[in-house]
């Protein structure tokens, strides 16, 4: 149907690459080479896993460099990458090995290993992606169907389809755009989805947008 | 019987619709399981649960189990100890008969299907029927092997590597393969008697049973009497404890009786635990969920203090009680809980007993950990999920992408 949304969901298998790090330059050798997915898996886990939480924890690598090696300061400066601010996956890539390189580089090769059994082991997703049977007309039925759909739906069309479909923009303010709700879609726009609960989240997107249904 | 409908109560509607949408995916796929055992054992539970599901949700699936003799299984126990790191001293010929017993088994076990699954060791080497039937073949590892003894993984591997993908419990146990390697951790089913809610009448009455009191703080550990799960350890961290704060000790699980290591075990506890009226050591019965069910439901803290651990499911069963855990950073525990999100990870005896005295002391933090907990173990480690992974698994079979539109 022409103008109307389709609600897709998306599925992850995890994938396990049978490599580790046990210290920050193996975890920067790894990163060097390892897949999109995994960057993807490993920066966006925490949200899929732990939506519930607030505040929620950070990326894998962060959560790792400072609790199994104790590096805070370097665990902060991961944690703080501003994920929402790039379209592609390689662009955030560059940015942690930026970050890493520069760590390696002051620490003039002086490593300090986890403790075993602590390494890191590098990890990818397979994502599934099919249609549910819900699709909004207009503005009012798209509220109904955010209500209900599942978390994983919400998750699909906010993050991977912007980051690792690189679509550019989440999916529903490219359809708000074209059905002509202009601020509507810069509002969900500039909403930062990665500082919230993925519930949080819906309940910021029903706000918005109920508030259009009215008027 | 239970359906899968039975589960939206639990997970809500959303997630097992989604598990309709795959299941109609594979409509005209057959799905053949193959390990050697029917009954007992951790691999035939899963499937005992699993398998009706699946029909229930419209899969054709199947589990059939491979014959040996004594000489067979006493192989392939050295095999499972060998992936523990054990010296076992397995010669050629012992390899050989291995896989002789694997080829007799190829042409009674092995039926027509597009999916075999393969689960453990024991029948491995059925893969070499897959040159000539073809079809898709999946490895599924049960075992927690993070230092393998060298021939034997390398044994392993040369198997391993026919098939077109092998499955892992946790990321620790994945190794360089040349084949796709996935992670499907196991589950929890939320309705079984170890893991319903529970009247708190049957809790009380459990706990007067054992004489435990209620009114006064309850730390526990559920796990068999093993050197591993580090019991005595256990009763130290709660003797620091007991010097500031009151409480009681639960040490409750079963084992077999002709396991004499096991009972050793439980002699060392005891004589660790005799001169304390306020540890309980507990050696349950096996058919014990109910119980075991009310003992975790009626404890303030849980701990899972394991030196080696394969998954750690007393923990996923713990959490999804709403219990604050305090567990080893060990095997897939760390997959359970994130340290100060969902639970407390430690390394030491001491360790444990500067976090048993904190949640003691700051029930309210404690609790924040117990519903964190459970949340995780809603969204990631409950039998609906295990299903959805496998279903995803099949359906990938199929694809080459990292992106796959259904």
């Amino acid at each position: 149907m022409e103008n109307s949304f389709r609600f897709y969901t998306r599925l992850n298998l995890v994938e396990l690459l049978g490599r580790q790090a046990k210290n920050v330059a193996q975890l920067l050798n790894g990163l060097k080479q390892v897949p999109d997915s995994s960057i993807y898996y490993h920066t966006h886990r925490f949200l899929q896993q732990h939506h519930y939480l607030s505040p929620e924890p950070p990326n894998d690598f962060a959560f790792w460099v400072t609790n199994c090696l104790s590096l805070d300061s370097l665990g902060e400066q991961l944690a703080s990458v501003d994920t929402v601010q790039f379209r592609t996956i390689r662009g955030l890539r560059e940015k942690f090995l930026e970050i890493l390189e520069s760590y390696c580089r002051e620490q003039n090769s002086r490593n300090t290993d986890c403790q075993e059994g602590e390494e890191f082991h590098f990890m990818s997703c397979r994502t599934f992606i099919l249609p549910t049977p819900y699709e909004a007309r207009n503005l009012k039925e798209f509220c109904e169907i955010l209500k209900k759909v599942s978390i994983n739906s919400i998750y699909f069309h906010i993050f991977e389809a912007r980051l690792r479909l690189e679509r550019g923009e989440n999916d529903f303010s490219n359809w708000l755009e074209d059905i002509g709700q202009k601020k509507l879609a810069r509002d969900i726009s500039r909403l930062d989805p990665y500082t919230m609960t993925l519930e949080g989240l819906r309940k910021k997107l029903l706000q918005r947008v109920s508030h259009n249904v009215k008027d | 019987m239970l359906r899968i409908k039975d589960y939206a109560s639990v997970v809500g509607e959303g997630p097992v619709e989604e598990l309709f949408l795959l299941a109609e995916r594979l409509k005209g796929k057959r799905i053949q399981n193959v390990n050697s055992t029917a009954v007992g054992g951790g691999v035939a539970e899963i499937l005992i649960r699993m398998i009706p599901l699946l029909r229930d949700l419209g899969v054709s699936v199947w589990w059939d189990v491979i014959k040996g003799d004594e000489k067979f299984f006493s192989i392939t126990k050295k095999l499972h100890n060998a992936l523990h790191g054990v010296e076992v001293g397995i010669g050629p010929d012992e390899l050989e008969y291995f896989v002789e017993v694997n080829r007799e088994n190829m042409k009674e076990v092995l039926r027509e299907a597009d999916i075999h699954v393969i689960h453990d060791p024991q029948p491995i080497a059925l893969v070499e029927e897959k040159a000539r039937v073809g079809r898709k073949w999946i490895w599924r590892c049960h075992i927690d092997f993070t230092d393998p003894k060298k021939e034997i993984w390398e044994f392993l591997k040369a198997y391993i590597e026919r098939y077109d993908g092998a499955v892992f419990s946790a990321p620790a146990f994945s190794r360089p393969l040349a084949i796709r390697q996935v992670l499907i951790s196991p589950s929890i089913d939320p309705l079984s008697d170890k893991n319903k809610e529970l009247p708190d009448g049957i809790i009380s009455s459990i706990c007067e049973r054992y004489r435990i009191n209620r009114e006064r703080p309850i730390v526990t550990q559920i796990s068999r009497f093993d050197y591993l799960k580090d019991p005595v350890g256990v009763i130290k961290a709660y003797k620091l404890v007991k010097e500031y704060v009151d409480c009681q000790l639960v040490l409750a699980g079963g084992g077999a009786t002709d396991d004499p290591e096991g009972m050793k075990v439980l002699d060392d506890v005891r004589r660790e635990a005799e001169s304390d009226p306020d540890i309980f050591v507990l050696f349950l019965p096996p058919a014990s969920d109910i119980e075991i069910n009310a003992l975790q439901r009626a404890s303030n803290i849980v701990l899972q203090k394991s030196l080696r651990e394969g998954f750690g499911l007393t923990v996923a069963e713990a959490l999804w009680k709403g219990k604050p855990v305090i567990a080893s950073a060990v095997g897939g525990i760390p997959l359970q809980i994130s340290h100060k999100y969902s639970g407390i990870l430690t390394h030491s005896i001491e360790g444990t007993a500067y976090w048993i005295k904190q949640l003691l002391n700051e029930p309210e933090y404690a609790k924040r950990f117990g519903a964190n907990g459970k949340q995780h173990i809603q969204a990631n480690f409950l039998i609906t999920r295990h299903i959805r992974d496998y279903l995803l698994l099949f359906l990938s079979l199929y694809e080459q992408k990292d992106i796959i539109y259904l």
